[in-house]
C-alpha cells in the first residue's frame, strides 16, 4: 500500500512545553486510521501541523505521490491539494444557511477571480442536494446553520468535508455531542469514505473505535506510544495505564 | 429542492432574483426624476442650485458608503482610510479641472501680446497662476499629465486602485487583521493628508485645489445646469454601484467574503486564499471611493488636505452603521440621512435651543449628538435604520445566548445577523 502522509520526527514545543515530541505517522492512500490518547497528547496539534496552522520546530511533513513538503506551505494551499479537515469543536458558518455553506465547500476553482465568475450550476446544485441527504440535512438546506443542533452542525462540517473531496480527511472528535444513532450513522460515512481516501479519526469513545474496526494509533505526550488492532492497543500494559486504566 | 427550481434559478435574471436592488433602482431613479423636475436647470426651479449641489454630494457619499459596507460590512475589514481614496479621486479629477481652466485663462489674456505665445510661456504662465499661493512657479512632477482629461481620468481609477493594493498587500500579507489593521489605515489617512498639507507636496498645501465647479470652456452654461449634469452622474454611478455591489456579493464570492468576516481561519480550511479575497475586496473598494470623490469635488468646488483627515474615514464607519452594515441599501440609508442632518445642523439651520441657563447651538453640538447616537445604535439597535426593514419583513434576530456568529473582530454580533 502506498504512502499518502508519512510525517517524521517531529517536535512542537509551546512556551517550553513539549506537545509534539519526535512524532512519526504514516497512512496509505485508502486507509481508515483512529487516534486515541488521553487530554493533551496532542492529537489536535498534530492535525494543526499538517493542515499548515502550527509549525513544527523540527521534522518533516511528506504528501502526495512526488512527497511534497507540506511545511512551506499555506493552509489554503494544503487544503486545495487535498487536505480537509473537521474541528473539534463544530465550526461552520453560522450565518449563512446550510446549502450556502455546503457550496462554498464543493471542490472547485478557489481564487477570487473564478470565484467571482463562477455562477451556480445545476450540476452543483445536484450535488448539494445529494450530499444534505447523505448527512441528513435535505429538509434544513434553507436554513441558516446557526440554527441547527449541535449534532446538526457537527454533520454539515462533515458533509462539507465530503464536497470539498478530499484525498485525506481529519476528522477531530465528530462523535462529541452525538445521540448513539447519529453515531452509528457517523461510523457508516467515515468508513464509506475511507474506501476512497484516507481517514484520520481522532476520538475519545474507545465503543465508537471499536466500530471503526481499523488500525489504532495511540498518542501520548506527543510520541505514538502504540499502534495496531484495537485488540492489541487495549491490551498493551503501556496503553492501560496512561489512558485506559485511569 | 426539485430540478425546475435550480433551472429557474438560472434563468431569471440577476435583479428579479434580488428583487431589492430593483427596488433600490426604482427608488434612485424617482428621486431622480423628482429632482429635475423641481431643480432650476431642466425644472421648475423651486430646488435652489446649491441644494442640487448637496443632494448630488450626497448621492457620491452614498457611494463611498457602498464602497465601507462592502469592505467592512461584507468582509469584516474595518478600514479606516476609505475616505482617503475618495480624497485622492478628487484630487486627480481637480488637477485637471483646474490646470485647464487656468490655460484657457492664460492664453486668453497672451492673446493681446504682439507676438504669439510660446508653449513653454503658456506653461509656465499656467504654474505662475496655480503655484503662486505657494511662492512657486513651476510644475510639480504629479501634474505630468494634468493637461490630458483621460490620463486624469485614469488617475482617479488607477491611483486609489494601486495604492490599495500594495497597502493591502502589505498588511493582509502579515495578517495584520482587526484593531491593528484599523489603526494602520488611520495612519495612511494621516501620513496622506499632512503630506498634502505641505506646500512643496506639489498640490498646494492647505490651499487645496479650488474652482472646481467651472467647467473648462464651459464658462457660458449656467451653474444651475451643470449641477444637474453631476446629479445625473452621481445618481447613474450611484445605481451602477449599487448593481455591481449587490452581484459582488450575491453567489459564491459573496458567501465567501461573509464567511471571512465571521471565521476567517475556517475559510482558509476550505481552500480559499483568504488574503487573496481581501485584497481583491480592499482594492475594488478603494478605486469605487475614488471615483465617487473625483464626481463629488467638482459638486464641492473646493478639495483641500483636511478632506482627506482621518476624522472623515471614522465618519464614514459612523454612517454605516447607523444605517446598518452588512446590507446595501442600510448603508445608502446611513450615509444619506445622516450628511443631509449633518447639513441641515452645521448649516446654521437648526434653529437653536434655549434652555434658559444655556443655549445649544447646532454648529456645536451636532457632533455630541452624533456621537451619543452612534454609541445608541451601538448599544441598542446594531442593526441601524436598516433593521427597520426588518420589521416590515418580519426578519427576527436568531436567539443566541449572546454569542457572536464567528470568532473575528469583525463578525456579525448577534443582533446584527437574521433568521
Ligand atoms: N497554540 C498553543 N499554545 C500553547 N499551548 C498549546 C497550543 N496548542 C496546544 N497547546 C498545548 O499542547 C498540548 C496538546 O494539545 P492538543 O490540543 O493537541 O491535545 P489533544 O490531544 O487534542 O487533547 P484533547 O483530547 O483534549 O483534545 C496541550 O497541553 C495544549 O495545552
Ligand atoms: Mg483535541
Amino acid at each position: 500500500m502506498s504512502t499518502l502522509l508519512e510525517v517524521s520526527g517531529v517536535s512542537k514545543t509551546f512556551d517550553g512545553f513539549k506537545a509534539i515530541n519526535n512524532l512519526s505517522f504514516r497512512i496509505g492512500r485508502r486507509e481508515l486510521r483512529a487516534v486515541i490518547g488521553p487530554n493533551g497528547a496532542g492529537k489536535t496539534t498534530f492535525m494543526d501541523i499538517v493542515t499548515g496552522k502550527t509549525r513544527p520546530d523540527s521534522g518533516t511533513v511528506l504528501y502526495g505521490d512526488k512527497g511534497q513538503s507540506l511545511l512551506a506551505m499555506s493552509e489554503s494551499r494544503i487544503a486545495q491539494a487535498g487536505i480537509g479537515r473537521k474541528f473539534q469543536r463544530p465550526t461552520v458558518f453560522e450565518d449563512q444557511t446550510v446549502r450556502e455553506n455546503l457550496t462554498m465547500a464543493l471542490d472547485g476553482s478557489r481564487g477570487p477571480f473564478a470565484v467571482l465568475w463562477s455562477r451556480a450550476t445545476r450540476e452543483a446544485a445536484h450535488r448539494v442536494a445529494e450530499l444534505a441527504g447523505e448527512i441528513g440535512l435535505d429538509g434544513t438546506l434553507d436554513r441558516k446553520a446557526g440554527e441547527l443542533s449541535h449534532g446538526q452542525k457537527q454533520w454539515l462540517e462533515i458533509g462539507m468535508l465530503l464536497a470539498q473531496n478530499p484525498k485525506l480527511l481529519l476528522v477531530d472528535e465528530p462523535a462529541a455531542g452525538m445521540t448513539p444513532a447519529e453515531r452509528e450513522h457517523t461510523t457508516d460515512i467515515l468508513v464509506e469514505a475511507a474506501k476512497t481516501r484516507a481517514v484520520v479519526v481522532v476520538e475519545h469513545d474507545m465503543e465508537f473505535v471499536r466500530r471503526l474496526n481499523c488500525k489504532v494509533t495511540v498518542l501520548h505526550e506527543g510520541s505514538v506510544l502504540a499502534e495496531g488492532s484495537i485488540d492489541h492497543v487495549t491490551a498493551d500494559e503501556k496503553v492501560i495505564e496512561v489512558y485506559l486504566g485511569r | 429542492m426539485s430540478d425546475m427550481a435550480v433551472d429557474m434559478g438560472r434563468r431569471r435574471p440577476f435583479v428579479v432574483r434580488h428583487p431589492s436592488v430593483l427596488i433600490f433602482l426604482a427608488a434612485l431613479a424617482l428621486f431622480t426624476v423628482g429632482v429635475t423636475i423641481l431643480a432650476e436647470g431642466f425644472g421648475i426651479g423651486v430646488i435652489s442650485t446649491s441644494f442640487v449641489k448637496t443632494l448630488g454630494k450626497t448621492l457620491c457619499l452614498c457611494l463611498v458608503a457602498l464602497a465601507m459596507d462592502l469592505v467592512w460590512g461584507y468582509c469584516g475589514i474595518l478600514s479606516l482610510g476609505h475616505m482617503a481614496f475618495f480624497g485622492i479621486g478628487g484630487y486627480a479629477i481637480g488637477m485637471w479641472l483646474m490646470y485647464a481652466r487656468t490655460e484657457l485663462i492664460v492664453i486668453e489674456s497672451l492673446a493681446a501680446a504682439p507676438l504669439p505665445p510660446t508653449p513653454q510661456e503658456i506653461s509656465d504662465g499656467i504654474a505662475t497662476q496655480i503655484f503662486g499661493v505657494v511662492g512657486a512657479s513651476e510644475f510639480p512632477a504629479v501634474w505630468a499629465f494634468a493637461h490630458s482629461l483621460p490620463l486624469q481620468l485614469a488617475a482617479v481609477v488607477l491611483v486609489p486602485g494601486l495604492l490599495a493594493l500594495v497597502f493591502g498587500w502589505l498588511a493582509f500579507r502579515s495578517r495584520v487583521t482587526g484593531v491593528y489593521l484599523s489603526i494602520l489605515t488611520q495612519a495612511m489617512t494621516l501620513a496622506l493628508s499632512l503630506y498634502l498639507f505641505q506646500n512643496d507636496s506639489g498640490l498646494r498645501g492647505n490651499n487645496g485645489l479650488s474652482g472646481l465647479q467651472n467647467l473648462p470652456g464651459l464658462d457660458q452654461v449656467p451653474q444651475s445646469v451643470v449641477s444637474m449634469w453631476f446629479f445625473w452622474a452621481s445618481a447613474l454611478a450611484l445605481g451602477l454601484g449599487y448593481v455591481l455591489s449587490a452581484w459582488v456579493v450575491s453567489g459564491r464570492f459573496g458567501s465567501v467574503i461573509r464567511a471571512i468576516r465571521d471565521d476567517e481561519a475556517r475559510v482558509r480550511f476550505l481552500g480559499y486564499p483568504v488574503e487573496a479575497f481581501k485584497l481583491f475586496i480592499f482594492t475594488l473598494t478603494a478605486i469605487i471611493a475614488g471615483i465617487a470623490g473625483a464626481l463629488y469635488y467638482p459638486q464641492a468646488g473646493i478639495i483641500n488636505p483636511a478632506e482627506i483627515a482621518p476624522i472623515a474615514s471614522i465618519y464614514l464607519a459612523v454612517w454605516v452603521a447607523i444605517g446598518g452594515r452588512g446590507r446595501l441599501y442600510g448603508a445608502v440609508i446611513g450615509a444619506a440621512f445622516v450628511s443631509l442632518l449633518s447639513t441641515w445642523f452645521t448649516g446654521g439651520q437648526a434653529p437653536d435651543v434655549n434652555l434658559g441657563f444655556y443655549t445649544i447651538s447646532w454648529v456645536d453640538w451636532w457632533t455630541v449628538l452624533l456621537g451619543l447616537s452612534f454609541v445608541a445604535v451601538t448599544l441598542l439597535a446594531p442593526k441601524g435604520i436598516g433593521g427597520l426593514i426588518d420589521l416590515l419583513t418580519d426578519r427576527v434576530s436568531p436567539d443566541r445566548h449572546g454569542a457572536d456568529l464567528g470568532p473575528e473582530p469583525g463578525a456579525l454580533r448577534e443582533k446584527e445577523a437574521d433568521r
